[in-house]
């Protein structure tokens, strides 16, 4: 420490409150305090998502840990934990991250306070709204976007004080030179906008209720452009954007290489963005959009590598500390996940490969390598990093860090392994066909009865890692309380502009050139991927009808939406033997083009549901909805007695209906007006039959009469 | 051979060029003159340097 440091020092300590506003005015000093407020948040919800993570793991090995409260059902409980581990979790993560080394590469402090306090409250205040409306069954049923049109509606708000906050920050900037992580953000924050609006555009039809705008084979399309840019632009960029700057701040040495820096960040930016059908392979979607989403995939290898290549490189020549850095250790292994994750992906997004992979718990292993390993473990390197820096203190303890990094590596390794191998057992067990042409398993129910070990060791897993994470809050908690918090770290250097070589670079010398740029590279992709579908009927045979779902049908639905069945059911089959031998014939655009939202589900814990409508009568599936464990000993179902103990709200149908037939659905005016009626009329039909099979237990008007006639009309609309 | 694909190849050969075009002015220009500086410029700052290297061990 040399003189002019401890002078620097002393005056900070001396620095009071009203110093701290002075500087605020100033633009003297980073706002540290807000990166201290996120970086809590961060944990606080970590431990939410975590544990949610794990009770929904439990609930798979045991069902019973469904409980009888309809809020902790798996179906609600899954899209609570995802949303949790992506926009809680995660989101806060980077948050904490941009917004701490943002001011410091732009050496200025951020545009202003108040957006910054905005920006946080308003996220945790959606954070909160998302964790009440989530268990209450108030979903759109789009995977990583089910938050409801109110909530979405705040997302944006709050994103566009984010964004102001942001890009103000880089008008006021004092270093015109702009660092690769600053490019990262940029398309994190333009690209997150743009896939947010695009895929919750939805019509409400009450306080908390709406239908997406997008039908069938076209929503599946926009969900997965979104939800697989989610992964792109919410968990990879922001989170490369900290690789880029948090690696050389803590080896303290430069990036290995910054010409393969901006190879990586042009070739990531343009190419992940047309990825998104890769997880629709086999389905309906029409075969160019496949291709292209394969093909890309695959293109995504190389510049994912190249990301991982130049963080590990960074700490070439330095190893040998890495031994005795236990913080070291989450970045190298958060950055080596990044390479699993992202060599797995372009795997598994080849055709074959999806063909056996797709729907099974592989593709569960695949995405928690990616969160656990790399989101999970970048971030708490992060924060054993910036803590001791933000509240002036050294960190409690090193063995705990190390402690903490080898549960959580085994934790991982468990999880991911075990998935891995069910995924495969899975994939294999419903493949498999004798040479008689039959199946070899025809009861879907072997392949959960043999993977049930495995869901065991994916718990322990999930337990291991968490047990890491209390070490690091004890630690966290510690490191503070020893700390303390004086005013805002000083800018270091308060002259502006200094380019050394005159002239600024036209890319990374003007943000809004370098903003325009980006947006187009992502532009690309989605308007050549979208823009044919926006006419789905174009894909329609016109001599294919199908009729719209009736009242009490669509009102069923609507429940089949509310209580995540999608979580666990797929509704698309594929046009593979073994599918066709299992649930019958190949799944069709038409069959789906009425469906706000679709609903074909991207896992299959359970067996697919496409063509299941009469197939069983409506009294095995009045049993089944009550207690599965009657009808299949085995399930790993949850009971869904509430549905039997709820009456049908007949007074939304006509609204719904209506909505429906604006965008597009083919309801004629009678069948608008007349909808609670013809509902309860068909009610009434299916609850005598029941009757008649012998059920005693007051039913009339109950909520289960709706999902049995929607489950019943499954596959029976026409459009094959 | 239809007018999609004749479309598509045309749109896809135009994004290629742009792209070569676009890179070969850049390399001429002196935009990737120093890839060195900036890789350097962001570890020094901030003054405070007491890294986790620096710490004790506790407990």
């Amino acid at each position: 420490m040399n003189a002019a440091q401890k002078n620097l020092q002393k005056n900070t300590q001396k620095n009071t409150q009203k110093n701290t506003q002075k500087n605020t005015q100033k633009n003297v000093a980073y706002d540290d305090a807000i990166v201290r407020k996120f970086i809590i948040a961060t944990m606080a919800w970590g431990g939410v998502a975590f544990f949610a993570g794990l009770f929904a793991a439990l609930q798979l090995v045991y069902w019973p840990f469904n409980t009888s409260f309809e809020w902790f059902s798996f179906g609600r409980l899954r899209p609570l934990h995802t949303n949790a581990a992506i926009f809680a979790f995660a989101g806060n993560a980077i948050f904490a991250g941009i917004y701490h080394s943002t001011q410091r590469l732009l050496r200025t402090r951020m545009f202003s306070d108040l957006l910054s306090k905005i920006h946080f409250w308003g996220w945790q205040f959606i954070i909160v709204f998302a964790a009440i409306t989530l268990p209450l069954g108030l979903t759109q049923g789009k995977e990583y976007a089910e938050l409801e049109w109110p909530i979405d509606i705040l997302i944006t708000l709050v994103w566009v004080v984010f964004a102001l906050n942001f890009f103000g920050t880089l008008a006021r900037r004092r270093e015109k030179h702009m660092y690769v992580a600053i490019w990262f953000y940029i398309a994190t924050v333009i690209t997150i906008a743009v896939l947010h609006i695009v895929n919750s555009i939805s019509i409400p039809f009450s306080m908390f209720k709406s239908y997406t705008v997008w039908a069938g084979m076209q929503d599946a399309l926009v969900q997965w452009w979104y939800g697989h840019n989610a992964v792109a632009f919410f968990l990879t960029t922001p989170f490369l954007g900290l690789m880029y700057y948090y690696i050389p701040k803590v080896v303290n040495a430069p990036i290995y290489s910054y010409r393969l820096s901006i190879i990586h960040f042009w070739a990531l930016v343009f190419i992940y963005i047309w990825a998104g059908p890769h997880h629709l392979l086999y389905t309906s979607l029409p075969d160019w959009a496949q291709t292209l989403g394969m093909v890309f995939s695959v293109m995504l290898w190389a510049p994912s590598w190249g990301g991982m290549i130049n963080g590990l490189l960074t700490f070439k020549g330095k190893w040998s500390q890495v031994r005795t850095e236990p913080v070291w250790k989450f970045f190298i292994a958060g950055l080596t996940f990044y390479g699993i994750a992202t060599f797995e992906g372009p795997l598994l997004s080849i055709k074959s490969v999806s063909a056996l992979g797709h729907y099974t718990e592989w593709i569960i292993g695949h995405v928690h390598g990616g969160a656990l390993g790399w989101n999970g473990f970048m971030s708490f390197g992060m924060i054993y990093y910036l803590v001791p820096k933000l509240w002036n203190a050294e960190l409690h303890s090193k063995k705990l860090v190390e402690q903490h990094f080898w549960l959580g590596l085994v934790g991982i390794l468990l999880y991911y392994v075990s998935m891995l191998i069910a995924g495969v057992t899975q994939g294999l067990m419903w493949k498999a066909v004798d040479s008689n042409g039959q199946l070899v398993y025809p009861e879907f129910i072997e392949s959960v009865v043999s993977i049930m070990p495995l869901y065991w060791v994916r718990a322990l897993g999930g337990a291991l890692y968490i047990v890491g994470f209390i070490l690091m809050i004890v630690n966290i908690v510690k490191t503070i309380k020893a700390g303390s918090v004086t005013a805002d770290t000083p800018i270091a250097n308060l002259q502006s502009d200094n380019v050394k070589d005159g002239k600024p670079r036209l890319l990374e010398g003007y943000a809004t050139v370098f903003t325009v740029l980006s947006l187009v590279a992502i532009l690309v992709g989605t308007i050549i991927e979208i823009y044919p579908t926006l006419n789905v009927h174009r894909y329609v045979n016109p001599e294919i009808t199908v009729k719209p779902f009736s009242a009490l049908e669509q009102e069923g639905r609507d429940l089949y939406v509310r209580e995540g069945c999608y979580v666990c059911h797929s509704q698309q089959i594929r046009p593979l033997v073994d599918e066709k031998l299992r649930y019958g014939d190949p799944s069709t655009i038409e069959e789906s083009i009425y469906d706000h939202p679709y609903q074909w589900g991207s896992k299959r814990t359970g067996p697919d549901l496409a063509r299941q409508g009469q197939k069983y009568p409506d009294f095995w599936h009045y049993q089944h909805m009550k207690d599965p464990r009657l009808m299949q000993p085995k399930s790993i179902m949850p009971s869904y007695e509430w549905l039997v103990k709820k009456n049908i709200d007949y007074s939304q149908i006509k609204k719904k209906l209506n909505v429906l037939r604006n965008l597009g659905v083919p309801y004629t005016d009678e069948q608008v007006k007349n909808a609670d009626k013809d509902a309860e009329a068909q009610a009434k039909i299916i609850a005598d039959g029941l009757k008649k099979d012998g059920v005693t237990e007051k039913i009339e008007g109950r909520e289960i009469l709706a999902m049995i006639a929607y489950l019943q009309a499954l596959g029976q609309k026409g459009g094959r | 051979m239809n007018v999609t694909i004749i479309f598509m190849v045309s749109l896809a050969l135009g994004l290629a060029i742009t792209f070569i075009v676009s890179y070969i002015w850049a390399m001429r220009d002196g935009q990737f003159d120093d890839l060195e500086t900036p890789a350097h410029r962001i570890l020094k700052d901030d003054f405070h340097k007491s890294t986790i290297s620096d710490t004790h061990e506790g407990t």
